[in-house]
């Protein structure tokens, strides 16, 4: 594991180099992860005033809270692998990738932190903004607030693994869009993104406990607001790892048939 | 012999399976339900080793195997027949050790970021190749005297011009001191002084490393001034093996023949010798049957009044014309999804 660190210090060194080269590209994607959270923030917040103050055990309070962690969640798990494979293997760059003496996906982990952490110093800001602005009240147990780091860095492995996995896809065709956009929408309803999963149906919240993606998103963000026992919490790390796990092997196993198939055009 | 080899390759052989449909509506309606498939050989069991110090040329037209190949031996491609082995390791297993020991450089493709100084490129090679500290101050220092990197390092690559980002590529490929280098058309789209410069360049690294190195180039003068030895590939199939020198006599089965007249050219039945190639003023080129060579000067020499008279091989560029000319195969006219490379 110490091997790869001077390797992803060159990495994380590059990156933050690109990145400054395009700020104002960088912004207009921030903008579109702030505004997508605060859209149903704004709804779900109308709908609860309207209702008395809650909605499915959720106060105005916690539908503010529960968006802007949702916000920063996303942002900290996020990929834009499935998008960017694509254009890699139909103009040749993978080539240049898979010369390397090292698997083509430490430079993606590596690209894809080192925006976060540029992109952090505006998040964090606007998070405080947005509390202010909508006067959240927010207090976090110690425990939940341990349980979280871990909680995360799971669920952007998982994420991650599992992104880069079906980004291999555009392997075995380069029109992937189409399956990129049913994997947004479903990862919508499942990872909690729309809405608290406690306000679906009790069989979309079962379909949600099968699925990778409430533990992606959702998990995350409810042991923030600290609806989730200690009990709850090992069960969603074993979740968490399992889904980490199987993301692992498919990813080598489709990375394997994938550049076995790969037929290096253009490059 | 084989055992010394470093890069050893025996009946090779690559099938790509391209989708086919024929034009218009109704084909496309058609292929939905039932996808034709076409198997296109681009390599086509071909067998040669080469042998730790060689530059070898690997020469052939466009879309005869060469790249195919040359993928195939940096472990990009996964043959369908046949097996390779460069210095000990089957590329496409690619093993890093094996990567870390040999470089790919393509002639339009760029390893180098875009946005940043060619110089951080470089780095971050340092860091993904574990190039120890010491031996990449050298490796850079060497590169930028041979190759005149010294005002490109700090530029960004896209304020560099083809020529100079060409020239920095190489130097990215080669930090890491490759022990076998693919080199496919590196000298392509630069001007006569950059190409003559890279070929320099090929030929002090090969001499100060020993480096193996495996050619492609369309510029014959890459090739006359760096390969004793040529592979020539056609159809994906091995055409020649051997010395450069030995291409004409193997192929041409003609000479040149130059005579300078006395009282010039004009009013001589010149091509009762041969078939004329040139004629200006009081010199002539002769194209002559090899087999008649010895005869049909002996016959100029004295029936003409001869100041000047000199024999020799076809320009290897007519020699290789004359071999792609041969056997052609209608594939290659009409495979538009092969491939680009080959």
């Amino acid at each position: 594991m110490f091997a790869y660190y001077p390797i992803y210090k060159g990495y994380f060194r590059t990156a933050l180099m690109v990145q400054f080269q395009y700020r104002i590209a960088m912004l207009i994607w921030l903008l579109g992860g702030i505004i997508e959270p605060l859209m149903y923030l704004v709804v779900w917040r109308t709908v609860s005033e309207q209702q008395g103050g809650s909605v499915g055990g959720y106060e105005t309070n916690d539908f503010v809270v529960y968006f802007i962690a949702m916000m920063m969640v996303s942002h900290a798990t996020f990929t834009w692998i499935m998008w960017e494979y694509v254009y890699r293997i139909r103009m040749g760059l993978f080539s240049v990738m898979l010369l390397k003496p090292i698997h083509p996906i430490h430079s993606d982990i590596a690209d894809n932190i080192g925006y976060k952490f540029l992109t952090l110093t505006v998040m964090a800001p606007i998070t405080l903004l947005l509390a202010w602005f909508f006067e959240a009240t927010w207090q976090p147990l110690p425990w939940t607030l341990a349980a979280f780091v871990p909680v995360l860095i799971l669920a952007f492995l998982m994420r991650f693994y599992w992104e880069w996995s079906l980004a291999m896809v555009a392997f075995w065709t380069t029109r992937i869009d189409a399956m990129n956009q049913a994997y947004i929408v479903v990862s919508l309803f499942f990872s909690g993104k729309l809405a608290p999963l406690s306000l679906f149906p009790e069989i979309v919240q079962r379909a949600a406990d099968i699925l990778p993606f409430r533990w992606m998103l959702a998990f995350p963000v409810e042991l923030l607001l600290g609806r989730i026992t200690p009990r709850e919490l090992l069960i969603g790390i074993g979740a968490q790892l399992f889904w980490l796990v199987a993301g692992y092997l498919f990813m080598q196993f489709i990375y394997r048939a994938g550049i076995k198939r790969y037929a290096a055009f253009g490059a | 012999m084989e055992h010394d080899s470093v890069i050893h390759i025996d009946k090779l052989s690559k099938v790509y399976t391209v989708n086919e449909r024929e034009a218009g509506l109704v084909a496309a309606m058609r292929s939905l339900v039932k996808r034709k498939t076409r198997a296109v050989q681009a390599v086509d069991s071909i067998s040669f080793s080469v042998n730790e110090g060689e530059i070898v040329g690997f020469l052939g037209p466009n879309g005869a195997g060469k790249t195919t190949t040359l993928k195939m031996l940096s472990g990009l491609l996964h043959p369908t027949g046949g097996s390779a082995t460069v210095l000990g390791f089957r590329p496409w297993e690619r093993n890093r050790d094996y990567l870390r020991r040999m470089t790919l450089v393509m002639g339009q493709r760029n390893q180098l970021l875009w946005d940043i100084p060619v110089i951080d490129t470089f780095e971050l090679n340092r860091a993904v190749y574990r190039i120890p500290e010491p031996q990449f101050r050298l490796a850079v220092d060497e590169l930028t005297d041979l190759l005149d990197l010294e005002p490109l390092l700090q530029k960004p690559t896209r304020n560099l011009s083809l020529g100079e980002r060409m020239k920095c590529e190489i130097a990215a490929a080669l930090l890491h001191r490759p022990s076998v280098l693919f080199l496919d058309e590196p000298t392509i789209g630069l001007d006569v002084t950059m190409q003559r410069r890279i070929r320099q360049f090929i030929t002090e690294y090969n001499m100060r490393t020993g480096a193996t190195v495996l050619l492609t180039s369309h510029y014959m003068a890459d090739v006359e001034a760096l390969c004793k030895r040529v592979i020539v590939i056609h159809h994906g199939k091995s055409l020649y093996d051997g010395e450069l020198s030995g291409l004409a006599d193997r192929f041409a089965p003609f000479k040149t023949v130059e005579v300078e007249l006395h009282n010039g050219a004009r009013g001589q039945p010149l091509t009762q010798y041969g078939e004329l190639m040139a004629h200006s003023e009081g010199r002539v080129t002769l194209r002559i049957p090899k087999a008649e060579t010895a005869s049909v000067t002996g016959r100029i020499l004295a029936e003409l009044d001869v100041s000047d008279l000199t024999v020799q091989d076809p320009p290897i560029e007519d020699v290789i014309e004359h071999v792609f000319s041969q056997s052609p195969d209608p594939l290659d006219q009409q495979d538009p999804q092969r491939p680009s490379g080959e």
